[in-house]
């Protein structure tokens, strides 16, 4: 497999440095005084070091190597990746999740896998990860919602932790289930959404270079509130589909419908690749503001599969992605 | 603790004001009772923006979070309709109540919804929108929720406008029939909240019963008079 970076985009169009790190400078400025020198370079090919940045928290991970898929953009802050979270499990406010996942123990932790595979079972945290290398993966993240960041994911390629699986040749689909357990997840006790929830992918999605299961965030174990112990990332579709907390994997021949999917047909579709062409029903995805960048910055334009079209869009070859939104 | 603080010092006024305690009664609806309520109800209308200042610019404490001009918006919002509504509670409350004083406060109300949803389409259109009348437009257009808070905002603005007592005089019986408009501006308000929401319909419902009731009060009076004459 040939690994290409994203050739369509350039960090300096993304986020400015010195915009992202000196935000609450500026908004002082804006106000009171004037700032003198507001750059304050980070490094961002490596893998962090963790140490410097602020308000990180948890266990740091051993062994996390680097990677060529990372993109060279600066990450959102800790404290931005932390509190801002869509994950209704935990309450349907922005910061919801922060506060009322606090008390949540992703310990000991086990996945069940099911269908279309040689190899099913329940599997403990420690099977699917322990036998594979972390990797830090610096990803775009692109919410439905028209907001963006940039997160320093701490991983393995799914594809990896899929073939322990062994699939066989009736596997087109792969179902992920979140933990059922309102007394571990309050917001399940609201039915605002038909729980567990439930994603799905392709099988040629999921055994892609570029997804990935994750366990970390800036080299230290994943928050509870960012989808602890382990959530998918698939960079090039709105955030919804990278379901947290999966305690269900399962191999299917029919197309797995997710929850968003069941609750708002007309609105959210299985595909959901990133698309600026596509509307969502209610507002443009067009633009998108990046999380994080002054408030003055106004929003930026959406790229197509979210800049990583390079790598994803021989996926859909042939598929119309207005119909398959 | 600056909120405390800022909250401690209506209350306390007010407490000094209905002093029961016998040192000094005001009536309502004497002189002295408005020269004294009516900047503790400014002072209280003006919290809302004072917090989101100190909140823009993070003093101590106080932020907006990730995402700041969102949070604006929504805050800014949600206090036009909560002013909006409390000034259709003035009418059917004095009605309930018999307290005729409270009239006196509904302009008020009325022109702190209108500052507050004036805030909220400005930051839509500056921070959120950067001033691009094209996508302004389009949104207008293209977005039913948008077109409805547009609807709302533009119809307030008359509202406003004539909201002094020379226009009272001037417009005479005219005036009521042109303020009946706020009828729709709140249910297009309540509405646009309504849409916009992603999934968790609970709030924009709790605003939406509200002016239900606030609506329907005004059937019921209305009925009552019919059968009085």
């Amino acid at each position: 497999m040939l690994i290409k970076r994203p050739a369509d985009i350039k960090s300096s169009e993304i986020t400015d440095e010195s915009v992202y790190l000196k935000r609450r400078e500026l908004l002082k400025v804006a106000g009171i005084v004037t700032v003198g020198g507001l750059i304050g370079p980070v490094a961002s090919h490596q893998v962090f070091a963790t140490e410097s940045v602020p308000g990180v928290s948890g266990r740091e991970l051993p062994g996390v190597q680097k990677s060529p898929y990372s993109t060279d953009q600066v990450p959102n802050s800790w404290s931005d990746i932390t509190t801002y979270n869509n994950y209704y499990e935990f309450g349907t406010g922005k910061e919801d999740p922060a506060l009322n996942a606090t008390g949540f123990n992703p310990r000991p932790w086990s996945v069940a896998v099911k269908g279309e595979c040689d190899k099913p079972g329940n599997y403990n945290y420690e099977d699917l990860v322990s036998p594979h290398a972390l990797e830090e993966r610096i990803y775009r993240l692109r919410c439905v919602e028209a907001w963006s960041m940039v997160i320093p994911w701490v991983g393995i390629p799914l594809a990896s932790i899929i073939k322990q699986f062994e699939p066989n040749s009736d596997a087109r689909y792969v179902r992920f289930k979140t933990l059922h357990d309102s007394s571990k997840m309050p917001g399940q006790r609201r039915r605002i959404l038909d729980w567990p929830y439930e994603e799905g992918l392709t099988i040629e999605e999921a055994m892609h270079p570029l997804t990935l299961m994750a366990v970390g965030l800036y080299g230290r174990e994943l928050p509870n509130q960012n989808g602890a112990p382990m959530r998918l990332v698939v960079p090039w579709k709105y955030g919804f589909k990278s379901i947290k907390a999966i305690a269900g994997i399962s191999f299917t021949r029919k197309r797995p419908r997710s929850s968003w999917e069941r609750t708002l047909p007309s609105e959210y579709g299985f595909y959901a690749n990133v698309n600026p062409d596509v509307s969502h029903p209610r507002w443009s995805q067009a633009r998108e503001r990046a999380i994080g960048a002054s408030v003055f910055a106004g929003k930026k334009p959406t790229l197509m599969f979210n800049g990583y079209g390079d790598q994803v869009a021989s996926l859909y070859s042939g598929l119309d992605l207005r119909k398959n939104f | 603790m600056a909120i405390r603080l800022l909250l401690c010092i209506p209350v306390w006024i007010c407490a000094r004001t209905f002093d029961l305690g016998s040192r000094f009664v005001i009536k309502p609806g004497s002189k002295t009772f408005y020269r004294v309520t009516k900047p503790v109800v400014f002072t209280l209308c003006l919290l809302p923006v004072v917090i989101l200042l100190l909140q823009a610019f993070e003093v101590r404490e106080f932020g907006l979070g990730a995402n700041p001009i969102e949070e604006l918006l929504h805050q800014l919002g949600r206090w036009g309709l909560k002013f909006l509504l409390l000034s259709l509670t003035i009418t059917p409350l004095r009605r309930w109540t018999g307290w005729n004083w409270l009239i006196r406060f509904r302009r008020m109300l009325g022109l702190f919804a209108f500052f507050y949803i004036t805030l909220h389409f400005l930051t839509y259109a500056i921070l959120d929108q950067g001033l691009d009348f094209a996508v302004i437009i389009e949104d207008v257009i293209k977005r039913p929720y948008i077109t409805l808070g547009m609807v709302a905002f533009l119809l307030l603005i008359p509202l406003a406008l004539t909201s002094t007592k020379g226009m009272m005089r001037r417009l005479g019986k005219r005036w009521q029939k042109l303020h009946r408009l706020v009828y729709i501006v709140a249910i297009a308000g309540v509405w646009h909240f309504y849409w916009q929401v992603k999934l968790d319909t609970l709030d924009a419902t709790v605003y939406a019963l509200v002016l239900a009731v606030l609506l329907l009060t005004r059937v019921y009076y209305k009925s009552q008079t019919r059968v009085l004459t």
